[in-house]
């Protein structure tokens, strides 16, 4: 087989030639006994790689679909719009039940696995309920990280991950008054923009000393803190949170330097950590996360695959929806026997889903020895951009306000294009860099 | 909108007739079709007079400088008094040669007669000269030596009805454009007529010329001698004109073939290809109709009078001269050298062509103006005057209608020279010019538009300056100004003038007086126009003198055609013009040779055209021009700056290779002042050698060094309102429609842009509209401030002179308004690219615009995959797969 190239780094004609070889021996493979896979989480990186097997071959297996949640499977990235108001629920459902149904998948919602045995290739879920597997596919995905402080469990704390959360949220919204978000990260600030917007009283409390620190410099941290304090929601940085207090419920927080604020609901939004305990019950080789190959099998047993945020490649774990469609593109084929693409690790791109606020974030921002800036400031239109370069190639890019080049910087990052002879012009967008490359 | 006024345009010595009307936005300038000199034409100078029209620096009120060393407002009153008594007590202490006037080829014949009659009539010193000295001196010097008579004999028609036009030494397609059409329309109607150029720069004029000679730089009377040599070797004589017109032919003669014998000695004289000078001699020895038409290039010499000479020669030798279509003819810089030369502008002459050397030609000007005194030797000529002024024997001079401190040769030494002087009376327009800086009393006089008087252009046209303005603030006529210091002198009687017309019949008068044969016969006779009086004067249409009067005609129209010349032997006087190379020769310090002139679109000190954003936008900027091999040996690259030195002083210019240059030469211009640029007058580098006849000043050769002058960073600044620049190392300003433009370069680093840029433009609000673009690493800046949503300045900074085109933020100053593409494009100095323009986004993932969308639709993309496929929208995140669902149900199939 010629598959030994990667068939998307070929050009189109050849690549269509390739896709029919496939074809034929996608009907060669349905000839053979149709073999069972069996997948642990209905979300986003467990059904894309599901579409993308449909996709390539429809044949190969029956498949059965595990999920903890009682819902098909929806875009949870967009349940900040979902808070807001923005969206609803219906616009931010990928799968709904009937599409398992018609394309002739068993889905098991509300009903997580809580136990996998190797030897006997079966998996039993919360119910009782235990399914074989030839090929069983893990993602099980990540939780809210919960802070370890005093009161973290009381009633009115919640976390920003499931449409759970947001019902929650919207239900603390129409009763009380004053929210607390922990974490001045991408996700805090969706859900403090979330719940104002829903007409809470918010606070986002930051242990850092800017917003976004790991997506934003300084000045662009600064801006966005300004627009955020324009909507009214107030915002604490260096507040390090050191114990939530309240007796039956959430009623305020203390910091360690001492000061408190009041407190109706208090929303963690301070990271998360890859879903591991079932793998490493059945003996999977972990790390932080569920340690796989660049073809998306664990290392420890070859039938097992796994993708999502559960997943550490190499050493990096996944929290952005780039990276984790391009895991489920390369699993399926694997799934489907085609063996012919291999999982890269790019760059990723950060922008923030609050309406009215475009904040792009990419690469290298930070600077460095031998990077240089170009900056570019509008104060009264709220934009401030600033491209790092480094070797005539753009290595890193924070952009504000005006995010509609982010995707080309995005771009020409990832290709490592040389720049120098956009220099004077590249701050300034596309449509200023006509002969780009 | 006001009745048409008709009068004459204010610029070069063509002296066209403009049609001025006064609305309400602006003043309407067009071509007077009914005057002679132009028929309607008007270059680009002359229809932008509009632009000039602003209250912009004029000077509007007389200035007294006080204790404080300042200058104060005063009455016109005091002003006078002090004038009058100060010139009188030094006058009455150190003789009426200590005290001098400088005045100019911009004042109207009524002003400068009156300061002519006041200096030599009433003072009693010829201690007055003009700046027509560095324009015209060796015409008139050449034309008294050949003539007896400082007199033009060609008029512009002539040059039409040429079969050859010899252009020497003159730029005339930038420095008399309409005459140049005038030429150019001539030979489209016959193009057997032929133009041959004489100029060491292939000048714009060169474009229809049938031969350019690029004779080396000084080399003109190597080259005429040759002529004259030429012609007579091949016969090509009017015996009969000679014997019966001229005397002197065989000395000159002799001193021709001695010194220009030979076409090939000449050719190298003058490093001309032989084949070229073949050519042209035999065109010349064929061609009757020839008319030789010489300017700055041959007068600014220090044998300035002998290439005069050397020309005129050529015309006696063979007769072609006082004819139609023929003769030797002095085009003029500036609108009233002439007139100025006719009532006796100039420290050599008296006045209406009478001459100081000569008794009898005092004793008459006396008698006319019944004065107390006359002098009876020539005055200082403008080099000497400041000369004079600088050692001390010269204590008080008045200034009038020009500029010095950046005019002269060896200008700094003139700044020297005022700041001793005790007494520095200027009237000018501008209140700030580099010579006002230096005054003790200013006098506002009035300007273009305002005064009201006669020019005379350089073919002997009288014209009228009519005034269509009223006077700003208390600005008054020059010969106003005379006339009131002469009152306070006692001679009410002498300067008892109500108004232009009474000066101007007096003039008449006095070029009709004693002008008899029996008595001092003078071409200059303006009897026809005796006794006009103030309506008929305001009604004087065009006439080219002289003007005979009904009974005394005995002057032909056409001067020469009746053979008669103004010598005392009533015949033309060949000149022996043994050729001299230019006094200073080039060196290995200062091995290239500098030469200087007028550029298209501004005219002398700028104090008129620098007002103009339409005439800045020709030439922005002072430059030196050579040759790109000269350029290299020199180290100078074109775009940069470059230090131009010489032994008397330095400029710092921008480098250009035009292509115009021969090697060993660089052009600077003339305009630029300390208004103007931080370092740019190149009068300060010019050589103060002199004609020894003329006086005139060698503008056009004086040893050069050009070398880099290393900056830090190149910028430009535009600006809604005037910014002070005396800190930087080097800029220029430009007039701009609603800003300033400045061109800028620095030496000193600048550590944060971003502070220096603010303070630079004043802008002390942190709330400021202000966009900035920095890439620190190679030191780019760009800074925009917007005040009310329209633009109030812009900087551009860079280590490189690369910076992007002025063109499109300067139409920015126009808009009430900046819109968003306006503003986007702003720090990148161009709009963006409107194909360019995506449209709103819609998946912002991937950037992805509303009309790139559609545009994939109706390319056939009928599907979200589709789409993804194509652009990459909603296959990230996927929140704008509903949109691009909308997009696709509401985008119609092509038709």
């Amino acid at each position: 087989m010629t598959t030994a190239i990667p068939a998307r780094a070929l050009p189109g004609p050849m690549r269509e030639h390739l896709t029919g070889v496939d074809r034929r021996m996608g009907e060669a493979a349905s000839a053979r006994p149709r073999q069972r896979l069996v997948v642990v989480g209905n979300g986003m990186a467990g059904m894309r790689t599901v579409e993308e097997l449909l996709k390539l071959d429809a044949s190969v297996y029956d498949i059965t679909v595990f999920g903890a949640e009682p819902h098909g499977n929806y875009n949870r990235i967009l349940l900040s719009p979902l808070l807001a108001g923005e969206k609803r629920l219906d616009d931010i459902m990928l799968h709904p039940h009937a599409w398992y149904a018609a394309n002739g998948i068993t889905l098991h919602a509300g009903d997580p696995i809580v136990a996998i045995d190797r030897t006997r290739r079966i998996v039993i879920s919360r119910s009782g309920r235990k399914a074989a597997y030839d090929r069983l596919l893990l993602a099980t995905g990540s939780r809210p990280f919960v802070i370890p402080v005093p009161g973290a469990d009381l009633p009115g704390v919640v976390a920003f991950r499931a449409i759970e959360d947001v019902e929650a949220m919207l239900t603390a919204a129409r009763t009380r008054r004053k929210a607390v978000v922990i974490g001045g990260g991408l996700l805090g600030l969706e859900a403090a923009h979330g719940l104002k917007r829903r007409g809470m009283d918010v606070t986002v409390v930051h242990v850092m000393d800017r917003l976004m620190e790991r997506q934003l410099d300084a000045p662009a941290a600064a801006l966005l803190r300004e627009a955020l304090e324009r909507r009214g929601i107030r915002v604490l940085l260096k507040a390090d949170t050191a114990a939530i207090l309240g007796r039956d419920r959430v009623a305020g927080l203390r910091f360690k330097d001492g000061r408190e604020i009041e407190a109706d609901l208090v929303v963690m939004a301070v990271g998360i950590r890859p879903n591991v305990e079932l793998a490493r019950q059945a003996g999977l080789y972990c790390e932080r996360a569920i340690v796989v190959d660049d073809t998306l099998q664990t290392l420890s047993d070859p039938r097992i695959y796994a993708v999502g945020e559960c997943v550490q490649h190499r050493k990096a774990t996944f929290g952005l929806v780039a990276p984790i469609w391009e895991q489920a593109r390369v699993c399926a084929a694997h799934l489907a026997g085609y063996g012919h693409r291999r999982f890269v690790q790019t760059a990723t791109a950060t922008q923030l889903k609050v309406s009215g606020i475009d904040v792009f974030s990419a690469g290298e921002f930070g600077g460095g020895d031998g990077t240089e800036d170009l900056v570019f400031r509008d104060a009264r239109r709220g934009t401030y951009k600033r491209l790092v370069l480094k070797d005539g190639c753009l290595v890193g890019a924070v952009l504000y306000g005006d995010v509609g080049d982010g995707a080309w910087y995005f771009e020409l990052m990832r290709r490592r294009a040389d720049v120098s002879r956009l220099r004077s012009r590249l701050v300034f967008g596309r449509a200023f860099c006509a002969d780009a490359p | 909108m006001s009745a048409p006024v008709r009068t004459t345009c204010p610029y070069c010595g063509t002296g066209c007739g403009v049609v001025a009307r006064v609305a309400a936005d602006g003043i309407a300038i067009a071509g007077d079709a009914a005057h002679p000199a132009n028929a309607g034409r008007l270059c680009v100078k002359g229809s932008a007079l509009g632009e000039t029209l602003v209250p912009d620096g004029r000077l509007l009120y007389p200035k007294l400088r006080g204790a404080d060393g300042t200058l104060q407002r005063t009455s016109w009153d005091t002003a006078l008094d002090h004038v009058a008594g100060a010139l009188r007590r030094i006058i009455d202490t150190h003789g009426p040669d200590a005290v001098a006037w400088y005045v100019s080829g911009q004042l109207l014949t009524e002003d400068y007669y009156v300061a002519n009659k006041l200096v030599k009539g009433y003072v009693g010193t010829a201690n007055i000269d003009t700046n027509s000295r560095l324009c015209m001196a060796s015409a008139v010097a050449g034309h008294q030596r050949a003539f007896g008579e400082d007199i033009v004999p060609v008029s512009y028609e002539d040059l039409e009805q040429a079969d050859l036009v010899v252009l020497v030494g003159s730029n005339t397609a930038w420095c008399h454009p309409v005459l140049y059409q005038r030429i150019v329309a001539a030979k489209a109607q016959r193009p057997q007529m032929k133009i041959v150029v004489v100029d060491p720069r292939r000048t714009a004029t060169t474009d229809i010329a049938d031969l350019h000679l690029p004779l080396r730089p000084g080399t003109d009377v190597w080259l005429f001698n040759g002529l004259l040599a030429f012609l007579h070797q091949h016969g090509v004589v009017d015996p009969a004109f000679v014997e019966r017109h001229t005397v002197g032919v065989a000395r000159a003669l002799a001193v021709a073939d001695a010194t220009a014998g030979s076409v090939r000695a000449v050719a190298s004289a003058c490093r001309i290809d032989t084949s070229a000078l073949t050519e042209f001699y035999r065109l010349f020895a064929r061609t009757e109709r020839v008319v030789t038409a010489f300017s700055m290039g041959v007068n600014q010499s220090s044998a300035g009078t002998d290439k005069v000479n050397s020309i005129i020669n050529c015309h006696l030798l063979t007769g072609r001269i006082g004819k139609p279509g023929m003769g030797p003819f002095s085009l003029t810089g500036q609108p009233n050298a002439m007139g100025g030369r006719e009532v006796g502008g100039l420290a050599t002459m008296l006045a209406a062509h009478l001459g100081l050397d000569d008794a009898r030609h005092r004793a008459l000007v006396q008698r006319f103006w019944n004065s107390p005194r006359i002098p009876t030797r020539p005055g200082l000529k403008a080099v000497e005057l400041f000369d004079a002024i600088d050692d001390g024997r010269v204590k008080a001079v008045w200034i009038m209608a020009t500029n010095p401190v950046v005019s002269l040769p060896d200008a700094d030494k003139v700044k020297r020279a005022l700041k001793k002087c005790e007494l520095v009376v200027v009237s000018d327009v501008i209140e700030h010019t580099d010579t006002t800086a230096y005054a003790h009393v200013l006098l506002p006089a009035l300007a273009w538009g305002e005064k009201d008087g006669t020019v005379t252009n350089s073919e002997r046209r009288i014209s009228r300056q009519r005034a269509f303005l009223p006077a700003p603030g208390e600005a008054r006529p020059d010969w106003w100004m005379l006339a009131e210091v002469g009152k306070r002198w006692g001679y009410a009687e002498a300067f008892r003038y109500t108004g232009p017309h009474q000066i101007f019949d007096e003039h008449a008068r006095l070029t009709a007086f004693g002008n008899t044969d029996d008595e001092v016969p003078r071409y200059l006779d303006l009897a026809g126009l005796v006794g006009m009086d103030r309506a008929a004067y305001d009604a004087l249409a065009p006439v080219c003198w002289p003007v005979a009067a009904g009974q005394a005609g005995s002057r032909p129209l056409r001067p020469f055609a009746d053979g008669r010349f103004y010598t005392p032997e009533r015949k033309a006087r060949f000149v022996p013009t043994p050729p001299r190379a230019p006094v200073h020769a080039c060196d290995d310090d200062y091995p290239l040779v500098l030469n200087t002139g007028r550029v298209r679109d501004h005219w002398h000190t700028m104090t008129r055209t620098g007002l103009s954003p339409r005439l800045a936008t020709h030439i922005a900027e002072p430059y030196v021009d050579l040759h790109p091999q000269d350029a290299l040996l020199c180290g100078v690259r074109e775009g940069e700056l470059a230090w131009v030195s010489t032994r008397w002083g330095r400029l710092v210019a921008r480098v250009r290779s035009s292509g115009e240059l021969p090697r060993r030469s660089v052009f600077v211009p003339i305009h630029w002042n300390a208004q103007y640029a931080s370092d740019a007058r190149v009068g300060a580098l010019c050589n103060p050698v002199v004609d020894p006849v003329s006086g005139e000043p060698e503008f056009k050769h004086t040893p050069v060094r050009v070398e880099p002058f290393a900056v830090r960073w190149h910028g430009f600044l535009l600006s809604r309102t005037p910014v002070p620049m005396q800190t930087l190392t080097w800029w220029t300003r430009v007039t701009g429609a609603r800003f300033v433009r400045y061109e800028l370069a620095g030496r000193e680093p600048v550590d944060d842009w971003a502070a220096c840029a603010r303070d630079m433009l004043g802008v002390g609000d942190a709330d400021a509209d202000w966009i900035e673009y920095e890439d620190r690493s190679v030191g780019v800046f760009r800074a925009a401030w917007i005040v009310d949503g329209r633009i109030a300045a812009c900087l551009f900074v860079s280590p490189r002179p690369d910076l992007p085109s002025r063109a499109w933020l300067s139409g920015l100053f126009v808009k009430e308004r900046l819109d968003d593409r306006d503003r986007i494009g702003l720090l990148v100095g161009e709009p963006p690219d409107r194909d360019a323009d995506t449209g709103p986004t819609v998946c912002a993932c991937f950037g992805v615009g509303r009309h790139a969308i559609v545009g994939a639709i109706h390319g056939g993309c009928r599907t979200v995959e589709a789409l993804g496929q194509r652009l990459r929208c909603g296959t990230n995140c996927g929140s704008c797969i509903p949109e691009l669902r909308a997009l696709i149900a509401s985008t119609r199939e092509p038709a």
